[in-house]
């Protein structure tokens, strides 16, 4: 423990890896573009800089976010000097921005925006972005917006894309005031190898990157009167979208959204928590399969779309690890279509409109699949992320702090709590071990925790866990993001893997921390609590394993036969496609 | 004392005696710009007639040598004879015959093609005769165009290696950082750190794996200075990396190099074969347990890349963006090991300083800076080209000795000195010691040491637009304050040389200078408005007459020019009028014409095709 001076006081400091950390925890806080405590310090944006005085006297003006605590150090956080650059700053990212707030997806959470307000910018007095200097907007994809016009260069995206995802999508061009951010050669996200994961948005504090909006949409739905609307939502959107309204991260909403879905107008209201029940039952089925009968292992689970379209584009030689399971959304969609209007007068395949509530971006372009098409419509119609069915609820006026909670709807509502961990980074593999264990041995599993699965840190991306059913050992690696993904994949190629079951999930800690979650980049500390929001209502319900949920143990003696039955194939399994297009990856 | 598989002095003796078999030496410049004005040619010619003849003056024959750059490349092609005590200039490939036939046959010197000083209209035989050399000390380019440049035994014969072995054979790593930190080198990249020290905190982190890095991205406009050693004393760069490597214990570097410079890369592959060869790099060198693997990395010309940490980098394969500092390369440098990166120049001076000792190195210069340095000489002098000096030698040596004073009799007016990071420096500094403290404190610096002289002719403020244009260009495009302040800084200027500046911008102006300076990420960025500010400082009324009296001083910038018609001169001929690629002139035939200011692009094409010279400019 050492210590260092801030605007003249003492502080202690440990093992914070930069100087902005140890000014943060004194409780000052200094403006940042390009910092995020999940990514490496960068340097970019040089709004975090600040006056150091060596104890030898030399003094020196530089990012805290860049500089490592020193002992005895004097920090000053706002001298004439360090405002005067920051103030600078924001006049010059302001002079070449597009200045339309109103009407950005971003107004109101926008870091330039907030910062411009808080430093009392009055006036723009450098050279403005005119008409010829506006750039193209990419939003030809399902997903994701990019508006070069917003961007401020702080080079976030690049690095969650690439220490995330190891993937390399958006990059630097060009060079001085001509620099951009851009695909490769200046293409479109959706001609290039992008999975849509959103992380870039995530992280991204203006409004250049953004979620596609599809709350119009929901809105047309619902005030379709010829149309019955019918809601699913994620696991993971219970824990954060009560961010949005004043809510701490963590505190399981579920029943105040059911009660603001009504609400807002929608017909029938399940809960994906459901079909994520239901995927383990086919998913376990299938791995006990594959582990008995010598097929292909080990087994990818294929849940996260960004991580399904990885493999079609990286990896097509080797789809055959994907499990065949559609992802919880994917399978729920067309259960709805197919077999509620058995259950529900005045419901036709023809009538209903599925929309789905997910903490994903790439749910939309999974949605948009051709493989998820079912007489030649999709079987989701409407893909919303958390965000925004946050501001549909505020958009209707409801009080959503202070709903009284409410219930599902017959007969998809029911869920365990396997399902409701499907939201964090292990969760899938988990609740699958609980079923594997009970289809292989017909005996439950003597603890349903298993916790060396868990967590959603920096520090545990990536869990090897080994199982013992009864005799039978079997080693389940649990990876979140693509990068450690990919070295997963990369032990299979040499021949190193010693794992029968790959959980893969694209974003860091899972889906609580996906990229139609509430903003979550700026403090680590939120994923974990969402996540830990997620364990405890597994831990509370009556039910903790798949296989027991009634709904689903009915669903498959009146319609579906048994898991892995033809009928089950027919409609929750997928197949997958090769879309390699020669990956950058292969430039040497 | 270690036991060398290899005796030194019997290698350059050796060396010596082959060069004593080649007769009759005839060194014939190669460098660039030599290339470019025809000596491969001019070299042919020579090796054709050399061929045909076996008897010479003394020799039963000779060699011709293509040497490094000799600096005076204005003068190009050079010849040098050292043995007929003659440097020929200007040499044309139709000038070999008679150069042959007069004087390397005939013993008569061809007076015609030697230098003739500006100053006395006298030709000057001997190139220690002629005042662009005579007044200089050459360390680093000591053996640039006296040697076989491709050739290993010439190095060795002029001592080449030789301070490696020594080094090897005490085997004292310590002593060597030592005798460099006595030596007080400092680096002549641009930022002048004492490179012992370098040195020294490098070898702290010893252990692992260490990196010797050599930074030969020389991208500031008009400096050549690395080239040169590059090109034409390749050996000399090498031995001072591996006794770097030695010191610090490194057995691994780069030698980075801009891919526009294809003959110093070429020199330096063939040079790093021949030393590989001869032991003196590769494993277990001179038969020691020290190894050292070189390589070549070609940059892709980014300026930003001679920043040493986004040179780095570029090295790993990433984009050439500068990284924050800490961590410095000492301690995490290329891929993520303690790296010592050093620039050519200051590497080239590191045999010498074993050879001879940091005392003798110490004696050259000045207090604070030790030692020699190269610059850049161009723009309005006499005699241009490399040069190199003690530390600490006047502007008014460099430019009126060694330069040969101004060209056609001008003015003196400023220097631009370090290139676009640098400053411009008046008449007020002729006097200045040329060395790290006085140009910073004058508000300039050393740089890599590009040395543009301007005379009156010369619009201060466009020579600021012009730098900033530079920087912009080459801005990585990374941190805010640079990318957006001097494109800012620039259209700041762009307008002031338009004629439409204000006051207010000229505030802007300095407000921005001063943000960029202090909040920029790297190098570039934080010298950046250097150029700018040092022009505001000395040169302050010119900017204020582009803006209050739309007046450019210099008579350079088109914007403030006005073209008037005087009616009494007109005959009416429309010429003018046709010529006009605007149409802003008008009038009918045999009547006087006018301009229409408004419309007028101040191209000058009316005045100049006037035949009654009835056009004016003001």
């Amino acid at each position: 423990m050492s210590t260092l001076f801030i605007n003249g006081k003492e502080y202690e400091y440990t093992d914070e890896p930069n100087l902005l950390e140890v000014i943060r925890k004194a409780g000052i806080d200094v403006p940042t573009f390009c910092y995020s405590p999940e990514l490496k310090p960068f340097g970019s944006c040089r709004m975090c800089v600040v006056e150091v005085e060596y104890p030898n006297g030399r003094v020196v003006v530089n990012s805290s976010c860049t500089m490592p605590p020193e002992p005895n150090v004097k920090v000053s956080t706002n001298t004439a000097r360090v405002r005067r650059i920051r103030k600078t700053v924001l006049e010059l990212l302001l002079a070449n921005h597009d200045r339309e707030c109103t009407t950005c997806d971003k107004s109101g959470q926008c870091d330039l925006q907030r910062y411009a307000e808080e430093y009392g910018i009055k006036e723009i007095k450098y050279a403005k972005l005119t008409e010829e200097d506006m750039k193209a907007i990419d939003d030809w994809n399902p997903s994701l917006k990019r508006d070069p016009n917003k961007c401020i260069l702080c080079g976030a995206c690049v690095r969650a894309c690439q220490e995330f995802q190891g993937h390399a999508v958006l990059g630097f061009a060009n060079r001085g005031s001509k620099t951009v951010v851009q695909p490769m050669n200046g293409k479109l996200l959706a001609e290039v190898d992008c999975v849509f994961c959103g992380q870039c948005q995530a992280v991204c504090p203006t409004g250049a990157l953004t979620v596609k909006s599809n709350v119009e949409d929901a809105w047309d739905a619902v005030n379709d009167k010829s149309k019955k609307t019918v809601v699913q939502i994620a696991p993971s959107v219970r824990v954060a979208i009560g961010e949005m309204f004043g809510l701490k991260p963590g505190e399981n909403t579920i029943g105040k959204i059911y009660a603001a879905l009504r609400k807002i107008g929608f017909d029938l209201i399940f809960d994906t928590n459901f079909s994520a029940d239901l995927t383990i039952t086919e998913e376990a089925t299938e791995f006990v399969e594959r582990l008995t009968k010598g097929g292909l292992l080990p087994m990818f689970t294929s849940c996260c779309p960004a991580w399904v379209r990885y493999m079609e584009t990286q990896h097509p030689d080797m789809l055959g690890h994907l499990s065949t399971c559609k992802s919880p959304q994917g399978m729920l969609s067309p259960v709805i279509k197919e077999l509620l209007p058995k259950y529900h007068e005045g419901y036709t395949k023809e009538n209903i409109t599925v929309v789905s509530i997910m903490p994903c971006t790439a749910k939309k372009y999974e949605a948009r699949r051709s493989q998820l098409r079912r007489d030649g419509k999709f079987e989701t119609d409407i893909v919303m992320t958390t965000k925004e069915l946050g501001r549909m609820i505020k958009e209707a006026g409801i009080d959503f702090k202070n709903l009284e909670p409410e219930h599902a709807d017959s007969p998809f509502g029911e869920y365990t709590g396997a399902g409701t961990i499907f939201g964090a980074s292990g969760g899938v593999a988990e609740a699958a071990a609980r079923t594997a264990y009970y289809y292989v041995t017909g005996e439950n599993i003597a603890d349903a925790d298993i916790k060396q699965m868990r967590g959603v840190d920096k520090s545990t991306r990536s869990k090897s866990v080994e199982l013992d059913i009864k005799g039978t050992k079997v080693v389940v690696r649990v990876v979140s993001t693509l990068k450690e993904a990919e070295k997963a994949i990369q032990e299979i190629k040499n021949g190193t893997a010693n794992f029968q079951l790959l959980e893969v999930m694209a974003c860091p800690g899972g889906c609580v921390n996906g990229g139609g979650q509430p903003a979550s980049c700026k403090d680590a500390k939120i994923k974990e609590e969402r996540a830990e929001g997620l364990y405890t209502e597994d831990r509370e319900l009556p039910i903790r394993r798949s296989h027991e949920n009634p709904d689903i143990i009915r669903l498959y003696k009146e319609d579906l036969e048994k898991p892995g039955s033809h009928k089950a194939h027919e409609l929750l399994h997928t197949t997958y496609s090769d879309m390699y297009t020669g990956s950058y990856k292969d430039l040497k | 004392m270690t036991t060398l598989s290899v005796n030194i002095q019997d290698e350059q003796k050796k060396a010596q005696e082959n060069i004593n078999a080649q007769g009759l030496r005839v060194l014939v410049c190669s460098g660039t710009g030599c290339i470019a004005n025809g000596s491969l040619k001019v070299i042919e010619k020579f090796r054709e007639l050399g061929a045909n003849v076996s008897t010479l003056t003394a020799h039963d024959k000779m060699t011709i040598v293509p040497t490094g750059c000799h600096g005076f490349c204005e003068q190009g092609v050079l010849v040098l004879i050292p043995e007929l005590d003659v440097t020929y200039v200007k040499v044309h490939v139709e000038d070999v015959e008679e150069i042959f036939d007069e004087h390397i046959v005939g013993g008569k010197p061809v007076e015609r093609l030697l230098y003739v000083d500006p100053k006395t209209n006298e030709h000057v035989k001997k190139s220690e005769d002629i005042n662009f050399y005579a007044k200089q000390t050459r360390t680093a380019l000591a053996n640039c165009g006296h040697i076989n440049a491709e050739s290993i035994d010439e190095a060795i014969a002029v001592h080449g290696y030789e301070a490696l072995a020594n080094v090897l054979k005490e085997n004292n790593p310590d002593a060597v950082i030592q005798e460099v930190l006595d030596s007080g080198l400092k680096g002549r990249g641009g930022a002048g750190f004492p490179t012992g020290l370098k040195w020294k905190f490098t070898a702290a982190n010893k252990g692992g794996k260490s990196y010797v890095v050599c930074n030969g991205d020389e991208g500031d406009p008009g400096a050549f200075m690395d080239r040169s050693v590059m090109e034409g004393d390749p050996h000399k760069l090498l031995e001072g990396m591996a006794i770097a490597a030695f010191a610090i214990g490194a057995d691994e570097g780069y030698i980075y190099v801009r891919a526009e410079y294809p003959l110093a890369i070429k020199r330096l592959r063939k040079a790093i074969k021949d030393a590989e060869e001869r032991n003196y790099l590769g494993k277990n060198i001179l038969g020691t347990d020290f190894s050292f693997d070189l390589h070549i990395k070609e940059g892709a010309g980014a300026f930003v890349c001679g920043e040493e940490s986004a040179l780095l980098a570029s090295i790993e394969g990433e984009r050439g963006m500068p990284r924050p500092k800490p961590p410095f390369p000492a301690n995490k440098g290329l891929f993520e090991r303690p790296t010592l990166i050093n620039n050519v120049e200051t590497l080239a001076n590191i045999p010498v300083i074993l050879l001879k000792g940091a005392k003798w190195f110490a004696s050259m210069g000045t207090e604070s800076a030790k030692g020699t340095k190269t610059f850049a000489l161009t723009g309005e002098v006499n005699n241009t080209g490399l040069i190199e000096v003690p530390m600490g030698t006047t502007l008014r040596k460099i430019v009126f000795d060694i330069g040969g004073g101004i060209r056609n009799g001008k003015k003196f007016k400023a220097v631009q000195i370090g290139g676009p990071s640098g400053g411009c420096l008046t008449e007020e500094h002729l006097d200045l010691p040329m060395d790290y403290d006085s140009l910073a404190k004058a508000g300039a610096m050393v740089g890599s040491g590009g040395l543009v002289v301007m005379n009156e002719d010369t619009c201060i403020v466009e020579v600021a637009r012009f730098f900033m244009n530079f920087t912009q260009n080459e801005s990585c495009g990374k941190c805010t304050p640079c990318r957006e302040g001097t494109k800012n800084m620039l259209k700041i200027l762009e307008k002031i040389v338009h004629g439409q500046g204000t006051m207010e911008d000229l505030d802007k102006l300095e407000e921005l200078a001063v943000a960029v300076k202090d909040g920029s990420l790297c190098g570039l960025g934080k010298t950046a408005p250097n150029p700018v500010l040092s022009t505001l400082k000395y040169f302050r009324d010119e900017y204020i007459a582009h803006i209050k009296d739309k007046k450019c001083p210099a008579g350079v910038c088109a914007a403030m020019k006005t073209f008037t018609i005087k009616e009494d001169e007109c005959k009416g001929c429309t010429k003018c009028a046709r010529t006009c690629p605007v149409g802003a002139i008008s009038g009918t035939v045999k009547n006087p014409h006018k301009i229409d200011q408004s419309k007028c692009i101040k191209c000058g094409s009316c005045m100049s095709a006037c035949p009654f010279k009835a056009i004016k400019q003001s």
